[in-house]
């Protein structure tokens, strides 16, 4: 073609980014991408081969990391932590210095990761590696910050951290950066599809002056990553698929390894009528086009108000025809290839095997292409609309009215990420809390910073990535840990103290219920009397209480001053009851502290209301007009098995701060001293704590716990019971992965006040993004 | 839908068939649609910032696309010093916009500018200085730039440019009508205008850089091309802010909506700022990705610039040599 010709076709016409300083960089690296342990290379070996997609060619040969291998990088890490958590504004220095090298590098970093992973060199450039290096400087100040703002907390020691291949770089930076801001070292192992970046980054680091063993690299496949999670490891961060995070919450239980989990979505996106409606249309190009689609938090379920729905599907699909799909290293292609003909072939099964809808594809060159691909008029009910696809296809349907537009984005087992776009404020700030998901962004997608907390809710995993909410997952209280000891309930000989039968039911939606199994079992006290009786509770009382719970979801909406006057209240109640109360624990326990356990219990409910209206969200300072809202939300229905030593206080230090922050909680009390919790029903019944938002049963913590911890509808199941229940608990969480916070053994001194340390489990933070301007 | 047809109702010169759509017809005033129209700043700005990022090109494409550009300038002068010979050799620059030694290196001889815009006094001077090509003479009107001369002046200054030759009206809107929401004053004032253009192809100047919002410019977009303008044009050049990408974007979407609701094909002009090259690629790709290559025509889509050309030929001509050229190298406007 001539000029004139162009002239007259005004075609793009190739603009292409060159390969050969990557390529160059990768010979000079032996063509193999393998360990980095300890501060050395090696060993390097061709287990199998990483291939640019966009082309099918070999890239380089991949070293398969196998258990010795991992175990000695794990060994290097724990060998260089206690160093590096020494001097925090080191660390500073030394984070400082990777962000700058990183800076250094940036276009080589770019056009390696589009290589190794076939998406559009305008987003490993504009935005992959921006972010890295933002991720840097600003956990750079982290490590400065950490001992004037953190001065509780210590690293949690060596990390091991799994990322996907879709991020390859900045999965790499959210995981590291953070981890060692707080003083931990860390064994990574990036995808076995796109190990390439690492590779690079190790040598930053090498160049940074990063100590020896405080970052090591692992690469592999699978089963490398199976070792990692396996190994001598304090915490496990992984980000990948919800099937692969379920077997590692499995592997983890009970091993007392922190864990967090950034897994899959299906992320609605959300239009309402008096939306701008192009630029809905244009944010769809950047929520579910960017990266192939292959994003987590993508916005890849499009729910649009059914007045408009025609005339932006029309607006869709020309907005459609324009992407430009094809060569990643070209600077004007907008959907690059799919990282690897596997996942090729799994988009284009689930798109060919749906039969809903209709279908509107876009055209794709050969090879390792998908065609962006529009379905609409889908229901709720077709597997395209609840199951992941992770690719360039998005699905749609219709809403009526903002209720129902809450409710179809909320029918679904995930809940990463959501958009709204309405140009009412009104709308969008009702909206936005009431999605089940980690992030919300109103008139907008796919905004990420270091500043604000990344990470999701129900099957999307926890744990937060990136702001001050992001520490949390790695960096845990200081103190040494002591082991609790298991408690045997009394046996004694049936005399009843008092002719009249005293026989406690459970307490479930606010009414003393008789155990559904008809079940009792006696009380006794140190020296054998009867104390009296209480109902076991069995699986299907667990989930009457789940019932219950749900009933009471206006809690949720309530205020926290209105929550603060009732915990207040109780607190009233139960003083008013002091004696009764400590007279019923030292019959229990035998011993004199039972006067004391009620005021430390009053000083809990005080605590707790104190907090139910200060703890307060926050507005990030992301670089961008926007606010970052940084909103604490209740985490949900809670299972709580409580401390079995002090019958009352340990209730009640778990109740409060959970009801405070608006969760209904099902409390199962202590297993040998049962009797304080079961006498509590009438202080909440006369403290107008409404029906269902307090449940507790009693009976066996081990029976309770598997039913507990496996129920679907139960977003966190806590335990600071003695019984050996915490890997069964953790092991069922995998179910619907469930928020866990259990003892594993370890006892915590309950007359010591941990109302703010609860909150942070009595809470999720969504962070929700607002950009503005008139 | 409109169909196009390269008539032969304006002389072909050169390599420049001057595409002709029927004219773009007036509507009723339609409020409930002026209502619903709205433009999300933050989400508008998003997009106009990674433009430059995702679309780039180069090599021969660049040179074309450049090319493209020179022949959507509306070379202009607006200024109170200027005379007849400052008009013709302005009209001079347009018959010939880059060297013939270039052009003749990128086969594209004959390559002209859009049109010539300049105030009515020069209408005749350069209608004249024009004869034989194809280039129009437009004129801006209606008490540029401030437009608050007495209506029944502005409508027959439209009258007066048309006669003198003009075959483009660029007028300028009240913006105190966009700015109190009084879209009926707004149409009526632009109908009129555009009935007194007759056969001239009328351009609304919404001086974007007063009104405010995003939100007005596409309010009075909609309103503008309600009222029949065939074309709707950001600025005078004289606001304080001129033509920026979120404003062209709220336009051009704007013309699209129209588009698709009534199948009339509206054109765009940005005016003012835009003096470099690169911006003008950015501009070309702006338009062909959200309403079309068709728009990619001087019949659809003009350049409001002065000292673009200047750079373009630089451009250019480093695209034949390979060095790097100076200003001085190229012929003045």
């Amino acid at each position: 073609m001539n000029i004139k010709d162009i002239f007259d076709s005004m075609e793009y016409g190739p603009a292409p980014e060159s390969a050969s300083e990557a390529l160059t960089w990768i010979d000079a690296h032996g063509g193999l991408a393998g360990h980095f342990i300890n501060g050395e290379w090696g060993p390097r070996r061709d287990d199998f081969p990483t291939n640019n997609p966009a082309t099918g060619k070999r890239l380089a040969g991949v070293t398969k990391g196998t258990p010795d291998e991992v175990a000695k990088a794990v060994k290097a890490a724990r060998r260089a932590q206690p160093a590096w958590a020494k001097d925090a504004h080191h660390r500073a220095r030394v984070l400082y210095a990777i962000a700058r090298g990183l800076q250094k590098n940036a276009r080589l970093l770019a056009v390696i990761e589009t290589l190794d992973n076939g998406k559009p060199i305008r987003e490993s450039r504009d935005i992959d590696v921006p972010l890295t290096i933002r991720h840097f400087y600003y956990h750079a100040g982290m490590a400065q910050l950490m001992d004037s703002e953190l001065p509780d907390r210590e690293a949690l020691g060596v990390c091991g951290q799994i990322i996907p291949w879709n991020f390859p770089l900045l999965m790499l930076a959210w995981k590291i950066a953070p981890a060692l801001a707080m003083g931990n070292t860390v064994v990574l192992k990036p995808a076995e599809w796109t190990p390439l970046t690492a590779m690079v980054f190790c040598e930053i680091c090498q160049q940074a002056g990063v100590p020896a063993g405080v970052v090591n690299i692992v690469t592999g496949d699978g089963e490398t990553g199976d070792a990692l999670v396996r190994s001598d490891v304090d915490k496990v961060a992984f980000t990948g698929s919800t099937a692969v995070g379920r077997i590692i919450r499995e592997a983890t239980a009970g091993t007392g390894k922190a864990l967090s989990l950034e897994l899959g979505g299906k992320s609605p996106y959300i239009v309402f009528e008096d939306a701008d409606i192009d630029s809905a249309v244009e944010g769809l190009v950047d929520a579910i086009w960017f990266n192939g689609g292959q994003v987590c938090c993508a916005g890849s379920r499009l729910l649009v108000q059914e007045g408009i729905a025609d005339r932006f599907y029309a607006k869709l699909k020309t907005r459609m025809d324009g992407l430009r799909v094809g060569d990643p290293l070209d600077k004007a292609i907008d959907v690059g290839a799919i990282v690897d003909p596997k996942q090729h072939a799994q988009i284009a099964r689930m798109v060919t095997d749906n039969t809903d809808g209709e279908t509107y594809q876009t055209t794709a060159p050969e090879g390792c292409f998908y065609p962006p691909t529009l379905i609409t008029g889908l229901s709720p009910a077709s597997p395209l609309m609840q199951e992941e696809i992770f690719g360039p296809v998005l699905v749609a349907t219709t809403f009526r009215t903002p209720d129902e537009a809450v409710e179809i984005a909320n029918n679904t087992r995930y809940g990463l990420a959501a958009s709204v776009w309405s140009e009412n404020i009104n709308v969008a700030l009702d909206i936005a809390p009431r999605l089940a998901s980690g992030i919300v962004w109103v008139n907008g997608t796919n905004m990420m910073d270091a500043a604000a907390g990344f990470g999701g809710v129900r099957e999307s995993g926890f744990g937060r990535e990136g702001g001050w909410e992001g520490l949390a997952g790695y960096t845990r209280p200081k103190g040494k840990p002591v082991k609790l000891k298991p408690i045997t309930a009394f046996t004694g000989d049936q005399t009843p103290a008092d002719p009249l039968d005293r026989t406690a039911k459970l307490y479930i939606g606010g009414k003393q219920a008789r155990p559904d199994g008809g079940y009792s079992k006696a009380v006794f006290g140190p020296k054998g009397a009867l104390l009296g009786q209480i109902s076991l509770a069995n699986r299907k009382d667990i989930r009457n209480a789940v019932e219950a719970m749900n009933a009471a979801r206006g809690w949720s909406g309530t205020t926290g001053h209105q929550r603060a006057q009732i915990l207040y209240y109780i607190a009233e109640n139960l003083s008013a009851r002091d004696a009764e109360f400590a007279a019923r624990i030292d019959a229990m326990t035998g011993k004199k502290t039972g006067k004391d356990e009620v005021q430390l219990a009053i000083r809990r409910l005080f605590s707790a209301a104190a907090w139910a209206d200060k703890y307060d969200g926050q507005v990030h300072d992301v670089p961008l007009r926007a606010v970052a809202l940084a909103m604490k939300e209740p985490t949900g229905k809670i299972g709580a098995f409580c401390d079995d030593a002090t019958p009352l206080l340990g209730l009640v230090s778990l109740m409060a701060p959970a009801i405070a922050m608006g969760n209904r909680i099902t409390l199962v009390a202590s297993e040998p001293f049962p009797l304080a919790a079961t006498d509590f029903y009438q202080v909440l019944e006369t403290s107008d704590v409404p029906a269902g938002v307090v449940n507790i049963l009693t009976g066996d913590h081990g029976e309770l716990a598997g039913p507990m911890a496996s129920h679907l509808d139960l977003d966190a199941v806590w335990s600071a019971s003695a019984a050996d229940i915490s890997t069964r608990i953790e092991k069922a969480a995998a179910g619907n992965l469930k928020r866990t916070w259990v003892n594993n053994g370890v006892a915590r001194d309950w007359t010591q006040d941990h109302t703010k340390a609860i909150l942070s489990h009595a809470t999720e933070v969504k962070n929700v993004w607002v950009p503005y301007g008139a | 839908m409109t169909t196009e047809t390269a008539t032969a109702s304006i002389a072909h010169h050169g390599l420049l068939p001057q595409l002709h759509l029927p004219r773009v017809e007036a509507m009723p005033l339609d409020l409930d649609w002026v209502a619903q129209a709205t433009a999300n700043r933050s989400a508008i700005e998003r997009r106009a910032a990674t433009l430059p990022g995702r679309r780039s090109v180069k090599k021969d494409h660049q040179a074309a696309w450049l090319c493209k550009a020179v022949s959507l300038i509306d070379l202009t002068t607006l200024s109170g010093d200027d005379t007849a010979a400052r008009v013709q050799r302005l009209c001079a620059k347009a018959r010939q916009p880059v060297s013939a030694a270039i052009l003749d290196r990128l086969g594209m001889q004959g390559l002209t500018t859009g049109a010539v815009c300049v105030y009515h006094d020069m209408v005749e001077t350069a209608v004249a200085a024009l004869s034989g090509t194809a280039i129009p003479v437009a004129a801006v009107s209606t008490g540029f730039p401030a437009g608050l001369s007495p209506l029944h002046l502005r409508i027959a200054e439209i009258g007066e440019s048309v006669a003198a030759g003009a075959r483009e009206i660029d007028i300028v809107i009240s913006r105190r009508h966009v700015l109190t929401g009084d879209w009926q004053a707004l149409y009526d004032e632009t109908r009129a205008m555009r009935e007194a253009c007759g056969d001239a192809h009328l351009k609304a100047i919404l001086a974007t850089g007063e009104l405010g919002t995003l939100r007005n410019v596409a309010k009075a977009s909609l309103v503008c091309m309600m009222a029949g303008a065939d074309f709707i044009k950001t600025s005078t050049g004289k606001e304080g802010v001129n033509a920026t990408l979120p404003v062209t974007l709220t336009m051009i979407r704007a013309i699209r909506d129209f588009h698709d609701r009534t199948g009339q094909m509206v054109g765009y002009k940005p005016a003012g700022g835009i003096s470099k090259a690169k911006d003008a690629l950015l501009y070309l790709s702006l338009i062909k990705d959200e309403l079309g290559d068709r728009w990619l025509q001087p019949d659809l889509f003009r350049f409001g610039a002065s000292s673009l050309l200047g750079d373009i030929e630089r451009q250019l001509e480093h695209h034949v040599t390979g060095a790097y050229s100076a200003g001085w190298r190229h012929a003045l406007a």
